[in-house]
């Protein structure tokens, strides 16, 4: 199962990278939430799957799920799911203040 | 007691949420900022001279046992970078009051800057891997909205690549933490350290170790991870990018030292090798970007890049020596790239354009300005009487003594390039024939008071210097040896 978990990150890693080497603006935002979800996927997959129940406590269960890559994971999220919006947003300033989404034209030495 | 490890955390943290609901009058904001950074520096310093006096202070967060929950920790190294930090942001924060626009003012400026003081301050004090990355991101988050504050179009096009760059390092961040948690079990770094030792530091650990390297190393602007930082450092307004670059990169080598001189120490001959010849790169490479341009603020932007290159020079040798002089000259390096930043960032509103063909004959106009920069390109470029001097004999003495001859010799020639580099903004801005067409009406006097203020500390860092060594010699001591960091954490 970790095996498979694992393979599956590293499919998203690569299309994240792909991504990001794009030159529109969003495909690079899209790019950068896939890294994301590689990222978490690879916390979830390296706290060992499969271990037993949710970490909840009830009777009669005494095998659990590793409860502190799930606590990681939940930080992480949100940390990403912040910055990304903010991302968005940005990039849809930059799209009106500079006209133009294509990173190739976003090079320059001019200053103010 | 252990409590008052947080006070450098909670008190910016608390200012920055009640400043928000203040936010549209700007004479409260103002007095409070003012009255908050000064307290903040005082309760910082209280907590530092008690740290130095008696030892380090380890907070465990909700009275868990040590590796179950968060510590805090305050070892001599982690409080001397908090007061610098401190001490950084009042002058940063009294020029903000005198150099930013109202609206820029208004649109949450104070809140961001506290917010950022408490990042920096949280990532230097954690125990914790996990929460040096939520730290990372506190402080990275409050420095994107700082970075696109005004939204002019070369702001939004340079702080898209910066912020693409951090996101990218963020979740390399994320995955190492995960990495290390499947193989030592746990993201606490005393037990961290001690589970390395136990296993001696295989294969895999080397890899993450490297791993992680390439994380901070993107945040602290090593060669060849240094091609963000120059533009997006400039396009800011003067007190920002002073801020950022006093504090941000500082951050990044504070966490390599951390991390290599605790846990990652038993396959030197591998990782600390390759950080003296990335050094020697970055040393070289920054300052060729400082030689290459005549942009006043990209000069200086530049030079961050071989400050870094010293510091992780120092880590690298790995002897007492060399890693007393690294913490010297990061606490230097910390105060005088923010003078630096506000001395130009003052030329440049008084002669209208951050262009060095431009300029010329400002020391008929501004003298103390060009006799306070005179002294500030000294003290980077490592002249005896001032601090860069302290810091960079420590960290090439130690080089030579392990050994390392030619990287050493580097170091002493970009000395002299870094100074060519600087003296060039004093040679042709303020000597020359006077090119102001007329005599700017704006006093720039309350713009040169805090970077006085800072200068003020380069000097007694650099005269006082034997009044502080023994404090950098014994924090030098402490990391060589992790048991001691390890001991303080872990015993009950």
């Amino acid at each position: 199962m970790e095996i498979i978990m694992s393979v599956l990150a590293g499919l998203l890693f690569t299309a994240g990278v792909y991504m990001m080497l794009q030159k529109q603006i969003l495909k690079i935002v899209i790019g950068t939430a896939l890294l994301s979800h590689g990222a978490h996927l690879f916390i979830i997959t390296m706290g060992k799957l499969n271990r037993g129940n949710p970490p909840i406590l009830t009777e009669d269960v005494t095998k659990y799920a590793d409860p502190l890559p799930q606590a990681l994971i939940l930080t992480s999220i949100v940390i990403s799911f912040g910055v990304t919006s903010f991302l968005l947003v940005l990039a849809y300033r930059a799209y009106q203040t500079n006209g133009t989404d294509n990173m190739e034209k976003l090079r320059g030495n001019e200053h103010e | 007691m252990s409590n008052l490890v947080i006070l450098p955390i909670l008190l910016p943290l608390l200012t920055g949420i009640f400043l928000v609901f203040f936010n549209s009058k700007l004479a409260i904001v103002r007095m409070i900022t003012k009255v908050m950074v000064i307290v903040n520096l005082i309760a910082v310093s209280a907590v530092a001279y008690e740290v130095v006096q008696n030892g380090t202070l380890v907070l465990k967060a909700g009275d868990w046992t040590v590796p179950y929950g968060i510590v805090l920790v305050a070892d001599p190294l982690a409080m001397v970078l908090v007061v610098t930090a401190n001490i950084v942001a009042t002058a940063c924060a009294f020029y903000a009051f005198h150099s930013l626009d109202e609206q820029r003012e208004r649109f949450y400026f104070y809140p961001l800057f506290q917010l950022l003081i408490a990042g920096v301050s949280g990532a230097f004090l954690t125990g914790d891997l996990f929460n040096l990355f939520v730290f990372f991101e506190v402080l990275l988050i409050a420095s994107y909205g700082l970075i696109v504050l005004g939204g002019t179009k070369e702001q939004f096009r340079e702080s898209f690549k910066y912020i693409i760059v951090n996101l990218l390092s963020s979740i390399l961040f994320v995955t190492t933490v995960s990495f290390i948690y499947a193989v030592a079990g746990t993201v606490n770094m005393a037990q961290l350290a001690e589970r390395v030792g136990e296993v001696e530091q295989g294969g895999i650990l080397t890899t993450i170790a490297i791993l992680l390297f390439l994380v901070f190393a993107t945040k602290g602007a090593l060669f060849p991870l240094y091609f963000w930082l120059p533009k997006s450092y400039t396009v800011p307004p003067t007190v920002i990018s002073a801020l950022f670059g006093a504090l941000l990169t500082k951050v990044g080598v504070y966490s390599i030292l951390r991390v290599f001189s605790l846990i990652f120490v038993y396959e030197l001959t591998f990782t600390h090798q390759l950080f003296i010849i990335l050094a020697a790169f970055t040393l070289v490479f920054g300052v060729i970007g400082a030689l290459s341009t005549n942009n006043i603020q990209l000069i200086v932007a530049y030079n961050i890049i071989p400050a870094v290159g010293y510091m992780i020079l120092g880590i690298g040798v790995f002897s007492t020596t060399a890693l007393a002089g690294s913490i010297y000259y990061l606490v230097h390096d910390m105060i005088i790239k923010a003078a630096l930043f506000l001395l130009v960032g003052a030329m440049a509103a008084y002669s209208g354009t951050s262009d060095l063909r431009k300029m010329g004959g400002l020391i008929r106009h501004q003298p103390v300005l060009g006799w306070l920069f005179f002294i500030a390109a000294l003290a980077l470029a490592g002249l005896p009487p001032f601090s860069g001097f302290v810091g960079k004999l420590l960290i090439l003495r130690g080089a030579f003594e392990e050994g390392h001859y030619v990287v050493a010799v580097i170091g002493l020639l970009t000395s002299l390039l870094i100074l060519i580099s600087i003296i060039k903004i004093f040679i042709k801005g303020f000597w020359g024939e006077d090119k102001l067409e007329s005599v700017p009406s704006i006093s720039i006097r309350k713009k040169v008071a805090p970077a006085a203020f800072l200068l003020f500390f380069t000097v007694l860092l650099g005269i006082g210097a034997e009044f502080f060594y023994p404090t950098v010699q014994t924090i030098g001591d402490q990391l060589i040896d992790p048991i001691n960091y390890i001991d303080s954490v872990m015993k009950e």
